[in-house]
């Protein structure tokens, strides 16, 4: 019996163990790889457009498929301007439920109420889109905009501000949904690195009498912002490349003529999802792979700043305390 | 100064730092209800009008076209059959490569930088990923298809499959492994029948949640799967999505797409939070 077998397992063995070990490698590979190909195949589709406008793509504000000139500030203007919005209201909100969840909330709340807000993000974009543009833009141009224009009337600036037919589509509508949408992963994260204070800073602080307020802002705060700027960083990122929902309500308005923020408008996001399946292959489709090139650019900048912050952070874990 | 007045003051400054401290307890109160606030509400509507526009016919025909009577059967179909055929492509290859960064590599450069791209593609747009597909099988293939959304699909499932499983690998306590290699197994059966087995429910909750989030993609299947109106099984044909083919009848004025397209929208956010809190209910158990 040993005869038999002995020889087979002493193959068996190492041999499986070198095929398991290869796909395994093989599948990491692939993975990091498949970053090369995306920024590879996006490189080369929008290369026409690239070689024809260099730059001056960047700051050009004229889109005319029909006459075959592109210039994608429009569209970056719309992504910037939503996503400002989403992290303006974004920001504060997320640090306060951060804060409810690990300084105030009791304990068995803590959970249902974390859970609550996770799941704010796992509704996937395309029902977000759909309530923002049936549900809540009709609310926000009845109750904001139309009392916000009377209100402004003749103003200088502020009336140009609001002014727009009162349909509930545009900036604001789109930066509010955005806000809406990363509002679970920026306070998720906040959460997270506030519970990475060592419970011994915090309860020296109220030892000394500190407030709850007083140890969140002066100890768990300074202690932790890296983390808090990488967590707003992810935030900003998921808003930059989010598109179905900001689709649904921009207006997708190729024109730049007015600082409303009520006016129609484009973002890059919105802008592929809307033309690039009716483009023909050519230099409408190249701009558009620009733009998308654009996009992941920044959205690759932004993301890798986050983590080398969070990752920051915890290198600090352990040393500081 | 007396030492009335100091204590005057201190008393002043302590009633100050309370208010403070009230107004921001406040604050943060008001935050968690703001957040709250929105998922009810778009809860609320979701189940309110796709209630109303969802009946039998809904799952049984054929999308109609505008102002006529009709379903979403093919765009469920075509749906179910991208998502469970890109989760079958995915998720074997993010499990291996978790397996990878937590078994075999978990220090050296190899395994940092494919954390690192890992994380950005977590995060990467996914309209990106459509363009990335459209230009490496649509214009090679010179046509929409089933088969380019399934492999957009499946390239969003294998990084989240790829960091759930890694975490949930490193949670498998090394005595464990140590007593396997101890009684010689080689590493595939350790890793096979042993650490795989004690973070199963895990990776399990990873493929759900992966499940979850591409159910609901619309972005990634705009140009590569586009959209049909009729039944279709071939995967080398524009197929039908449940959310793209939302997306264009909530865009339209016809009133029963509109209504379809609620409906649409209710059947997803219902199956989405339904497999998201199935997978936290497997991590508790586990924890």
């Amino acid at each position: 019996m040993n005869q038999t077998t002995s020889p087979k397992r002493a193959l068996s063995g190492p041999l499986a163990d070198q095929i398991f070990g290869l796909l395994a490698k093989a599948a990491a590979l692939l993975t990091m790889g498949l970053l090369a190909a995306i920024l590879l195949s996006l490189a080369i589709s929008a290369w026409p457009a690239v070689h024809k406008y260099g730059l001056s793509f960047l700051t050009s504000t004229v889109w005319d498929p029909v006459q075959e000139d592109f210039g994608g500030l429009v569209m970056i203007y719309g992504t910037v301007a939503t996503s400002l919005i989403a992290l303006l209201i974004a920001v504060p909100v997320s640090f306060g439920i951060a804060l409810f969840l690990t300084e105030l909330s009791p304990a068995w709340l803590k959970r249902p109420l974390g859970t609550a807000i996770e799941l704010l993000a796992a509704v996937p974009s395309i029902v977000y889109g759909m309530w923002g543009l049936l549900v809540f833009g009709p609310v926000l141009a009845t109750y904001v905009q139309i009392p916000l224009q009377s209100a402004f009337n003749g103003v200088p600036y502020l009336g140009a501000f609001v002014s727009g037919p009162p349909v509930g589509i545009g900036i604001l509508s789109a930066g509010i949904i955005l806000a809406i949408m990363i509002i679970p992963f920026i306070s998720a994260v906040m959460r997270d690195v506030f519970e990475v204070t060592p419970a011994l800073l915090k309860e020296s602080a109220y030892g000394l009498g500190a407030t709850t307020w007083e140890v969140v802002s002066r100890v768990v705060l300074p202690y932790t912002k890296t983390g808090v700027i990488g967590g707003i960083m992810l935030g900003l990122g998921r808003a930059i490349g989010e598109t179905m929902a900001v689709t649904f309500v921009i207006g997708n308005f190729n024109q730049l003529d007015s600082l409303s923020l009520f006016q129609a408008a484009n973002s890059i996001t919105s802008a592929l999802a809307n033309e690039f399946a009716e483009a023909g292959e050519g230099l409408h489709q190249a701009a558009l792979m620009y733009l998308g090139l654009v996009l992941f650019f920044i959205t690759f900048v932004i993301l890798s700043l986050s983590k080398f912050l969070l990752a920051q952070l915890r290198k600090g874990e352990g040393t500081k305390t | 100064m007396s030492v009335s007045t100091q204590l005057e003051t201190r008393q002043a400054r302590f009633a100050s730092r309370k208010r403070v401290n009230m107004l921001a307890i406040a604050l943060a109160m008001s935050a968690m209800a703001f957040g709250l606030f929105w998922l009810f509400w778009i809860l609320f509507e979701t189940v309110r009008l796709g209630i109303d526009g969802l009946t039998l016919a809904t799952l049984t025909q054929m999308t109609p076209p505008p102002n006529e009577e009709g379903g979403l059967a093919n765009a469920i179909y075509g749906s179910v059959l991208m998502v469970a055929l890109a989760t079958a492509v995915g998720a074997p290859i993010g499990i291996m490569a978790g397996i990878y960064l937590a078994e075999f590599d978990s220090k050296g450069w190899l395994a940092e930088t494919t954390r690192f791209v890992n994380d950005i593609l977590l995060s990467a747009p996914s309209i990106v990923i459509g363009l990335f597909v459209y230009s490496v099988v649509v214009s090679s293939f010179k046509s929409f298809s089933g088969f380019a959304g399934v492999v957009a699909l499946a390239l969003i499932v294998i990084p989240v499959v790829i960091r759930t499983t890694e975490d949930m690998l490193r949670l498998v306590p090394a005595g464990l492994r140590e007593a396997a290699y101890a009684l010689g197994a080689p590493k595939w059966k350790v890793i096979g029948s042993i650490t795989m087995k004690a973070a199963r429910s895990g990776v399990i909750t990873g493929v759900l949640l992966a499940v979850a989030r591409i159910a609901g993609e619309t972005a990634p299947l705009l140009f590569t799967a586009l959209s049909n109106q009729f039944w279709t099984s071939s995967l080398s044909e524009p197929m039908a999505s449940l959310p793209v083919t939302i997306f264009k009848f909530a865009m339209s004025p016809y009133e029963n797409w509109q209504k379809l397209a609620w409906a649409g929208v209710f059947l997803i956010t219902l199956a989405v939070l339904g497999l998201n809190i199935v997978a936290r209910v497997l991590t508790r158990q586990k924890s």
